[in-house]
């Protein structure tokens, strides 16, 4: 250390304090104090006033053994993530394909696809109301089913991840048509004159040279899988099969007498798992820069 | 929590103003939140009210009954109506005006015993001999003291359409068999017999109450709402067994249906009859609502009969830090005064005025059946979400109840999953 700093100034050594201090306190201030307190306050059985009480892992126990919503929640943010991830994320990328090919009116299709993207999530999921109501639904009076799309809990989640594809599916497309644009066409005209077909082409040319666009879109929709809220919130308070960590934490914990460790065992829940793809990401990022 | 939906609510309120001509009166009343001129000649000095009317008719009642007031002057400060109720644990802590607008019964209960309220039983006193002792219970901490002045409430009964009923000579059932014997006549004829929607958690709890209520009384219910009886008791899976015995009778998909929708399919004559608040009106055209009537939900044990029903009250509390508790306390008298509630059930019929005393010959037909339901009543309950504490009712009842409209035949269970919640809430 005192090695260190005697190849720095004193001018250094201030702006170096003063650069990483307000970095540092921020960070501190705003990310892991809050993230640290909620770890806390999730051992804890405290209404929001009145004294704290100290209850050890208690509020996991219940969560795991004695609340139904928990793990429905649970299922259902995996579910969404495997859908976003597996079904709307590939659809977007084929979209994306499809459009880079120049077909006649691929601007009025693209932006048909992407016009979802510029609405709320929530408003996406008053829209979805409209659509799947059974009482009054489009999609009932026109097909003359009488399902229960929104109230079925065996049924809703999947047709909720629908309302919520529609609009990443465009999200997602957009960004691999700025990626497929940038792409040198004389890989393509390479790869064709060495004779590969449009598939090969496609998987073992285009896609690899698409791998930054690949990382932002893995985030994005990782991200999107953990932070969906409003859809289900607009629909019905995310309840009745359509529970969601970030539901939950926010049911718990706002109100007027608060469980607020309870709602921060939750949300702990959910930052754990968010850690584990942020952990994974930031590994992967580090090893290709070595 | 209070879930009525704001919009639909205002929508009621604004149908309701129009068919009453309150535009006219709102205009005699100016806009402003401050008190005329006139009003300041008091000697009490200044009153604050926190108020959670945000809504424009309920806001403009308040306005117009605090207008009235003469020994203080008043100043109102409005919250939007959710954000209020969020955040009253908070705000009575921190600097709360002198008197806020709160719920009867529990949630009432529940700041009294924190202190967070002050006594007014000497106003009690004075305004005692105009209220029923249902309204009086219902303003009592657990203390035996009063801590809360009723304004106005709105029952829950099952509505129905005269003219359906006329024509398929329907008559309201007296007994739980009889209430049957007519859902399955109604069955015969086409019709969907109990308009049912739960979309939105809160209404299955207004079903729960009444058969609870009907079945153990109202004592056993306001007991096992205060977290003293065990879910698990044969008493409540009683409960739960007649409410699966009607459940067959009942509109199919309800969980995906707002309270709303089931509203429209009674004035659409689709459903026969439905169990609701009084504001279910609003789902009726003007030229219909006339033909909208009710009876209170048959008897199941003859040792109750129909003594209790849901009436949830709103009303006004003074706050343990008031600085002005003589002027609190002349204005919460002035607010339990007939006149004054008289006022609010003029601009807004889907209320009654609590006060034995209010004049009811300006209620419409339906407020006036209301107001006779509720006087023959012993008990009032306030609807399972103001009878007990806020995070057993939105944590734990409503999913609860969706997961029994969903499968009504897993009672045990359930009960047993109901019962670990609720000890893990009140420890």
């Amino acid at each position: 250390m005192a090695l260190k700093t005697r190849r720095y100034s004193a001018r250094d050594v201030t702006v170096l304090v003063i650069g990483l201090g307000v970095a540092v306190i921020v960070n501190v201030g705003l990310i892991w104090g809050p993230t640290l307190a909620s770890v806390a306050l999730s051992a804890t059985d405290w209404s929001g006033i009145g004294p704290i009480e100290w209850v050890g892992g208690q509020n996991y126990g219940d969560l795991a053994g004695e609340y139904p919503p928990f793990w429905s929640a649970v299922r259902n943010n995996i579910l969404w993530l495997a859908f976003l991830g597996l079904v709307a994320t590939p659809f977007g990328l084929f979209c994306a394909v499809l459009l880079d090919r120049r077909l006649r009116l691929s601007r009025i299709y693209q932006s048909a696809l992407y016009m979802p993207v510029v609405l709320s999530l929530a408003v996406v999921g008053f829209i979805a109301q409209l659509v799947y109501s059974a009482d009054y639904g489009v999609l009932n009076s026109v097909t003359g089913m009488s399902v229960d799309w929104l109230g079925d809990r065996s049924v809703n989640i999947w047709v909720v991840m629908v309302a919520a594809a529609w609009r990443h599916v465009g999200y997602v497309m957009i960004i691999y048509l700025a990626g497929l644009k940038a792409v040198d066409p004389a890989l393509k005209e390479a790869a064709a004159i060495d004779g590969a077909s449009e598939a090969q082409a496609f998987f073992r040319v285009v896609f690899p040279t698409l791998r930054p666009v690949n990382v932002i879109v893995l985030v994005i929709t990782v991200i999107e899988a953990l932070r969906a809220f409003d859809i289900v919130y607009a629909i019905n308070k995310g309840r009745n099969g359509l529970e969601l960590l970030s539901v939950l934490v926010t049911e718990n914990i706002v109100g007027e007498a608060s469980r607020i460790g309870f709602g921060s065992a939750i949300a702990v829940i959910l930052l754990v798992i968010s850690l584990g793809f942020i952990v994974t990401y930031l590994s992967q990022l580090f090893r290709e820069e070595r | 929590m209070d879930q009525r939906p704001p919009i639909s609510r205002r929508n009621l309120l604004l149908g309701a103003a129009a068919t009453f001509g309150v535009p006219a009166i709102l205009a005699g009343c100016g806009g402003s939140d401050q008190p005329a001129p006139g009003s300041t000649s008091g000697n009490l000095g200044t009153v604050t009210i926190g108020s959670n009317a945000s809504d424009e008719v309920p806001k403009k009642s308040l306005d117009t009954v605090v207008k009235a007031f003469r020994q203080a002057q008043v100043n109102i400060n409005t919250v939007d109506h959710n954000t209020f109720q969020e955040n009253i644990n908070r705000y009575l802590r921190g600097t709360p005006e002198d008197v806020f607008t709160w719920f009867a019964g529990y949630r009432m209960q529940f700041f009294a015993e924190q202190g967070l309220a002050t006594d007014i039983s000497d106003v009690w006193r004075e305004i005692g001999g105009d209220y029923t002792q249902a309204f009086k219970d219902a303003s009592t901490g657990v203390d035996g003291k009063q801590y809360f002045v009723p304004f106005t409430y709105y029952p829950w009964a099952v509505f129905y359409r005269k003219s359906v009923w006329e024509e398929k000579g329907y008559e309201p059932p007296k007994t739980l068999d009889e209430f049957t014997a007519l859902a399955r006549k109604m069955k015969a004829d086409g019709l969907i017999p109990i308009a049912f929607a739960d979309k939105d958690g809160w209404p299955a709890m207004g079903t729960f109450d009444i058969i609870n209520m009907r079945t153990n009384g109202y004592d056993f219910h306001i007991s096992l709402m205060g977290g003293k009886e065990s879910w698990t008791d044969p008493r409540v899976k009683q409960v739960f067994d007649t409410w699966r015995g009607l459940m067959e009778y009942h509109q199919p998909a309800a969980l995906g249906r707002t309270w709303q929708e089931a509203g429209q399919s009674l004035a659409q004559k689709k459903t026969g009859m439905y169990l609701l608040g009084m504001f279910v009106a609003q789902q009726f055209p003007e030229a219909d609502r006339d033909d909208l009537d009710f009876f209170t939900f048959p008897e199941i044990n003859p040792s109750y009969g129909t003594d209790s029903i849901d009436a949830p009250i709103d009303g006004y509390m003074i706050s343990a830090k008031a600085r002005n508790v003589d002027g609190a306390k002349a204005l919460i008298k002035h607010f339990g005064q007939a006149s004054s509630q008289n006022v609010a059930t003029g601009l807004d019929p889907g209320t009654l005025a609590a006060s034995s005393k209010a004049d009811t010959s300006g209620y419409s037909s339906l407020q006036k059946r209301g107001a006779e339901l509720v006087s023959q009543a012993k008990h009032l309950a306030q609807f399972l979400d103001r009878d007990t504490r806020p995070d057993f009712a939105s944590t734990v009842m409503i999913p609860s109840l969706q997961s029994f409209v969903d499968k009504p035949t897993e009672i045990d269970s359930l009960l047993v999953s109901i019962e670990k919640q609720k000890a893990n809430i009140f420890r």
